[in-house]
């Protein structure tokens, strides 16, 4: 990994700026040529889809839907940001919202309704976390190792609470939410949660001491033990943090296709872990920032919804797909270079 | 080929030929007799073949990983098949996906010494040798479903028809779209990087060859899932502001994608599914939705396959059939079913 020309913590441009001028100036200058470079990325993409389909792609029904799509892998997204940020990697994701949407779709759940639903996605996603936390935190285990541990163990276990089947989710609350009706002001209720979790996570990164230890176990982990901080806690926090928004994003996915499946959430790991590279989070620790890596969702989604709007066909998209994540990050080490 | 095998002398086949005489066998399968629906998978409900207790038969049975509907119901087709059968033993190993494991299954199955072994193998170009290895054994294969390289491999297949069903899909939806002119038509295909996908596709455009009014505007490919269907449906009604009729390869994406539809307030069209999933039929029955047809993939081709393999161990032939023996390869006809016939499937219907 190369790193970047100054000290990882200086660089970062989402530290908490020093006090001082107004928070609205300070956040211009500070939006960085990484951020705007991923701006661009999008507004060109924007671009090719007004032009390829104005109709259909320049709809505010289609940008609700680039937003709903975004919003399960966007929330998934935000905690592995945090994982990464940390220095350490979470591969455990797509299976924690496989596991949480089938339980929580498992007819005796759906017996207690939408509270039932809904506590139950969350509690096995934070439980699952949890797991992963004490294992890599007190057990010393290495996340990749963890991480690829439960993913296994909770795909088995979905694939063994669902038998294989399909669980239709008969809750109307639960569907009504991902309906028109609910829309309030013309936003889904799901980009709203999207939204909010966006906002919680940029706060909580930049704003709070949790996110300053985030940052400094992921830049020096020894460091950071030195000036005080409990390492091992902290770790443990994060993979709870991201069992947590996977807990939320298997509500979201049960609200969304109105059932749960052992197959739900495949490939959400790589997904979020190539979200938040292209936004310049680095894989070996100490730097990341939410917005970026929000941006980088939206990417992907958009790519998705041009390449469906204009009937391009699966390879066609895998292999731009590909080229998009290897120029992005090029993009980035250019601009990086030379601020 | 089968001369030098056991089961092919000529006793054994004449008494085959009478046993099958004084019950039709197989007729389970092929008959469209309506049957008590009963909570329970479909190969217990169909008209009984013969279940006069005969020689004793040991089936191998290596079934694939139920990680979709349509494969538990499968391995649900195979077992409730065997048990009904006082004469026939089932030994299942666990199912699989990995190719590498499932050789690994098969080879402890010979080893066993069972009499027949039922084969749906995960890939099957990949299993053939697999299953040369066994028919070198002496112990006749039933592949299932996924056919192997070469017919050497196996003694009988049985599958479905996957050209078949875009045939007659393509044919209901070019005889509901009629008189209609400059009518639109559009398809969510299965996972693109299977054969039986294209094989799918290719049925649908040759069918709608026949309609000239018919046009086909638009192909996404989802995954088979109800997260891809939804998702894949989502875009394509975006794309596609105004269309007739929408043909889904899938039921179980086709939760995913029947979802979408009702998100985006659509019912201007018709929508027939694939593969005959209990909740389609439900669907289809309820008539209150897009959904008008879907047609048929079933998977009491594995109940199919175990009478196959029973017949095989016994040196028996198939009701209703001329032959001494069981044919070398059966393939499943891919029926349309709408509202009229939907009662009749109900049974079939897998979760």
């Amino acid at each position: 990994m190369t790193q970047p020309v100054s000290p990882p913590l200086d660089s970062s441009t989402d530290k908490v700026p020093p006090a001082g001028p107004p928070a609205w100036r300070g956040l211009l200058i500070r939006a960085d040529v990484r951020t705007l470079s991923l701006l661009g990325v999008l507004a060109v993409l924007i671009l090719i889809g007004g032009i390829t389909k104005p109709d259909e792609f320049l709809d505010t029904r289609n940008l609700q839907l680039v937003l709903t799509q975004a919003s399960v892998i966007g929330v998934v997204t935000v905690g592995m940001t945090f994982v990464i940020v940390s220095g350490g990697i979470d591969l455990s994701v797509g299976a924690i919202v496989a596991l949480a949407s089938v339980w929580a779709t498992t007819v005796a759940t759906q017996e207690y309704g939408f509270a039932g639903i809904l506590f139950t996605a969350i509690v096995v996603g934070v439980g699952c976390g949890l797991v992963n936390g004490v294992l890599i935190a007190y057990g010393a285990m290495v996340p990749f190792i963890a991480t690829l541990a439960m993913l296994a163990s909770a795909r088995g276990l979905a694939l063994q609470i669902t038998d294989g089947k399909t669980q239709i989710v008969t809750v109307p609350s639960v569907l009504d939410l991902g309906e028109r009706d609910a829309y309030v002001l013309g936003i889904p209720p799901l980009v709203m949660v999207f939204a909010v979790v966006t906002v919680i996570g940029w706060l909580v990164l930049n704003r709070t001491t949790f996110g300053r230890r985030t940052v400094a176990v992921g830049g020096n982990p020894e460091a950071a033990r030195l000036a005080g901080i409990d390492v091992r806690r902290q770790r443990l926090y994060l993979y709870l943090l991201s069992g947590l928004c996977c807990g939320i994003a298997a509500f979201l996915l049960i609200v969304l296709a109105g059932s749960g499946q052992n197959t739900n959430g495949n490939l959400y790991e790589l997904d979020a872990i190539a979200a938040a590279i292209i936004g310049g989070t680095l894989l070996t620790g100490g730097r990341g920032t939410i917005t970026g890596s929000v941006l980088g969702v939206l990417i992907f989604t958009t790519i998705t919804n041009i390449f469906a709007l204009n009937n391009l066909q699966s390879d066609v998209q895998q292999i731009a797909k590909g080229a998009i994540i290897v120029a992005a990050v090029l993009v980035q080490r250019r601009t990086a270079s030379t601020t | 080929m089968p001369e030098h095998m056991p089961f092919a002398s000529r006793r054994g086949l004449l008494f085959g030929a009478a046993a099958v005489s004084a019950g039709a066998l197989i007729t389970g399968c092929t008959s469209n007799e309506p049957s008590d629906s009963k909570d329970e998978p479909a190969g217990n409900n169909q008209p009984a073949a013969d279940d006069k207790p005969g020689k004793q038969v040991t089936i191998g049975f290596a079934g694939p990983q139920a990680d979709h509907g349509w494969l538990n119901a499968i391995n649900d087709n195979a077992k409730s098949r065997a048990e009904k059968y006082s004469d026939v033993t089932l030994e299942i190993t666990e199912g699989s996906n990995d190719t590498a494991q499932q050789i690994g299954q098969i080879e402890t199955l010979i080893n066993k010494k069972v009499d027949v072994l039922v084969v749906l193998p995960a890939d099957g170009k990949a299993l053939t040798q697999v299953g040369l290895k066994a028919m070198r054994a002496g112990i006749p294969v039933v592949n299932l479903d996924r056919i192997f390289n070469t017919p050497q491999a196996y003694r009988c297949w049985i599958g479905g028809d996957n050209y078949g069903m875009g045939l007659n899909a393509g044919h209901y939806i070019g005889e509901k779209l009629k008189g209609k002119s400059g009518a639109r038509v559009i398809e969510l295909a299965g996972l693109d990087n299977l054969e039986l996908t294209k094989q799918r596709t290719q049925g649908f455009d040759d069918a709608l060859k026949n309609y000239p009014d018919i046009k086909k505007v638009a192909r996404q490919a989802a995954e088979f899932t109800v997260e891809s269907g939804q998702a894949k449906m989502a875009q394509l009604l975006q794309a596609q502001p105004k269309f007739d009729a929408l043909w889904n390869h899938d039921d179980d994406q086709g939760v995913g994608a029947l979802r979408a539809i009702e998100q985006a307030g659509r019912d201007d069209f018709l929508m027939v599914g694939g593969a005959g999933a209990l909740s389609a039929f439900q669907a289809i029955k309820q008539d209150d939705g897009v959904l008008k047809a879907t047609v048929l993939y079933p998977p009491t081709m594995a109940a199919s396959a175990i009478d196959l393999a029973r017949a095989l161990g016994q040196s028996k032939g198939i009701g209703g059939l001329a032959e001494f023996e069981i044919p070398s390869s059966l393939t499943l006809y891919s029926a349309v079913v709408d509202k009229t016939n939907v009662d009749q499937y109900m049974s079939t219907g897998f979760k």
